[in-house]
């Protein structure tokens, strides 16, 4: 991996979802900062895992990474390229570049779309392999790209399993031959057995094409088998970023300890004696986030600091950074 | 139908077939939408051909020696104050009920949809607009603004599938509404966006192929609405103009004669209710066929 040739960059990105007014004449409570100032860089050909909690914000981050959500504040590169202010019709251009592969391969599919269609429709949209035939024979070599046989192009979604829907989702997203594609929970709602299926087919398909993905998940064993580096996240920030086995083995936050424990060994003798830390209380309101580090609230290791500064990422070690105060008060 | 199942290639549940022949398979199984079906068969059938099933001096040349028979084998509804046959009548009136009824709800069905598909997608201003436009003319009792938009048109039947069409407007509207906002927030139309589909695309392939079901039922319910408000344009002599037959200036007219010539009334009242069942049947059946639980339950009894 040759690391210093950024394709995606966020700076300082927030999304902001402004809560709706109580009254005609009332102003609008604030808003739930779903992310909060997120600074990100992915490089070509990497994966980067997402990883943290339902209602963190990786998600969105993802959909704001692509514009599928209008960031309120901060900037997106793509390639060196300023995203945020592109007019529409340059940004319609764009997305043959880019790409989804959502968690529920049923709802993102069209139900009254052929699946041939449905993996033709980037193609129609971006003018691709124009004519009937060789759109025929472009969505015939994608279904085999990704494992399914042509013969069912004219099949609807839900005449498909859930493993084969994805795999639809997946041959519709790599149709215009993308650059970068963010993976949205891609295995979280399918059965465990057709999970590997579908990624070792993602990460085949990244070695023979030369992709580039952002796997969110909240499933942090999945992602250290899949990710070069791992970013968790908490309440709209990343508190911890950095390689993938590093970041496993020896988490430099507490919050990423806590994760890192909670997944199980398969090692009999090592998973007896794994210490679980479990974290007291709820994810806080994302509306009105804690003051200094916000995970001060449920961290058991908080000292004087904590509420007072808000800590920034800072290089520990070689391999990773880390948002946390235990590595020298920051922010 | 001819997928072989390779080994690669997991089990595939179901047999391929189109969706609008599943929905018009299930649609035969119901007795009632078939008689439905063979009664409006039957009469764009007549409509389309009364004037070669019945002599046109039976529908428009009056009679006075033949006026006001009872219902006979010459006539079997019996002849009207002119001597006109109130058979040939009805069956040219068909025609005209039908015509009305289609046109009219063709006008609020295309501007209805569109209305709602806009509104519903892009929500906002565009939204607040045009459903407050909606709104207004909801707000007026239907005859009531229909009557008024004739007032300015002028009476005759055009102007009155253009009154009727302009009235049902808003219920298309606000249906087509309802619908794309729940579809809107579909994954599928953000996997579209992602995709680079803009919103025209959007729209006519993913959003209006979606909200269809509920569009479907409408149109043939408001069917049955728009020929009874024809009628009741027609009764108060603002629709179709003499001598044209229609079901409701047919039922106006006889109003007047009921007492000796009850046959005037009764057939074309006959007409207006057999065919407003047919519609309000064949939309409640095409109700049940759309609704997918509905769907399953079916597919599991005939199966």
């Amino acid at each position: 991996m040759t690391q210093g040739d950024v394709l995606v960059r966020a700076k300082s990105l927030e999304v902001h979802f402004p809560l709706p007014a109580p009254g005609p004449f009332r102003s609008s409570p604030g808003a739930v900062r779903a992310v909060d100032g997120v600074d990100l860089e992915i490089f070509r050909g990497e994966t980067l895992g997402l990883v943290g909690e339902s209602g963190c914000g990786k998600s969105t981050l993802g959909n704001a990474l692509l514009r599928l959500v209008e960031p309120t504040g901060g900037a997106v590169e793509f390639d060196g390229t300023d995203v945020t202010g592109m007019p529409a019709r340059e940004l319609r251009a764009l997305r043959r570049r880019t790409a989804m592969v959502f968690q529920d391969p049923f709802a993102s599919l069209d139900p009254r779309f052929t699946v041939g269609e449905s993996i033709g429709e980037p193609l129609v949209i971006h003018g691709l392999h124009r004519g009937r035939e060789r759109r025929r024979a472009r969505v015939s070599e994608l279904m085999e790209i990704v494992g399914l046989n042509p013969d069912l192009r004219n099949r609807y979604p839900h005449e498909f399993s859930g493993g084969q829907r994805q795999r639809v989702g997946i041959a519709r997203a790599l149709a215009g031959e993308p650059d970068f594609i963010v993976c949205d929970e891609p295995i979280a709602s399918l059965d465990v057995s057709v999970q590997a299926q579908v990624v070792n087919l993602l990460v085949r398909l990244q070695r023979e094409l030369g992709l580039t993905y952002l796997f969110v998940s909240h499933d942090l064993a999945a992602v250290r088998q899949v990710a070069d580096r791992v970013a968790v996240m908490y309440l709209g920030r990343v508190v911890e970023i950095g390689d993938g086995v590093a970041v496993g083995d020896e988490p430099q936050h507490p919050y990423t300890e806590a994760l890192v424990s909670a997944v199980p060994v398969p090692v009999p003798e090592r998973e007896r004696v794994r210490e679980r830390i479990v974290l007291q209380g709820d994810i806080p309101s994302p509306t009105n986030p804690p003051s200094g580090c916000r995970f001060r609230t449920r961290c058991p290791r908080v000292f004087e600091p904590c509420p007072d500064h808000d800590p920034v990422l800072q290089p520990v070690g070689s391999r990773q950074e880390a948002a946390c105060h235990l590595h020298g008060v920051t922010g | 139908m001819s997928i072989e199942e390779s080994a690669e290639t997991p089990p595939v549940t179901r047999q391929h077939r189109p969706r609008w022949l599943e929905t018009l398979t299930l649609l035969a199984r119901n007795p009632l939408a078939i008689a439905a079906v063979v009664v409006l068969a039957g009469l764009v059938f007549a409509a389309l051909l009364a004037e070669s099933i019945v002599p046109r001096d039976d529908i428009f040349t009056p009679d006075i020696a033949n006026r006001l028979q009872a219902p006979s084998g010459e006539h079997w509804f019996g002849t009207d104050e002119l001597g006109r046959d109130v058979f040939a009548r009805v069956l040219a009136g068909a025609e005209v009920s039908l015509r009305v009824g289609a046109v009219a709800v063709g006008i609020s069905l295309t501007a209805g949809v569109v209305v709602g598909l806009l509104a519903g997608y892009f929500g906002r201003w565009v939204d607040d607009t045009l459903m407050r436009v909606m709104d207004v003319l909801f707000a007026f009792p239907a005859l009531l603004m229909a009557i008024a938009v004739l007032a300015i048109l002028g009476a005759g039947s055009t102007n009155a599938m253009i009154a009727i069409g302009i009235v049902y407007t808003p219920i298309f509207a606000r249906i087509t509404r309802a619908s794309v906002l729940s579809v809107r927030e579909e994954v599928y139309v953000r996997a579209a966006r992602s995709a680079g589909a803009g919103n025209v695309r959007i729209i006519v392939r993913h959003v209006l192929p979606n909200v269809t079901a509920p569009i479907i039922v409408q149109t043939s319910i408001s069917l049955a609405f728009a020929i009874l408000s024809e009628a009741a344009l027609s009764f108060v002599g603002l629709g179709t103009q003499p001598p044209d037959p229609s079901w409701g200036r047919m039922l106006s007219e006889g109003r007047g004669f009921i007492e000796q010539a009850w046959w005037m009334a009764v057939f074309p009242g006959a007409a207006i209710f057999v065919t407003v069942l047919a519609f309000n049947v064949l939309g409640d059946a095409l109700r049940d066929v759309l609704d997918p639980r509905q769907r399953s339950a079916m597919k599991g009894v005939g199966a």
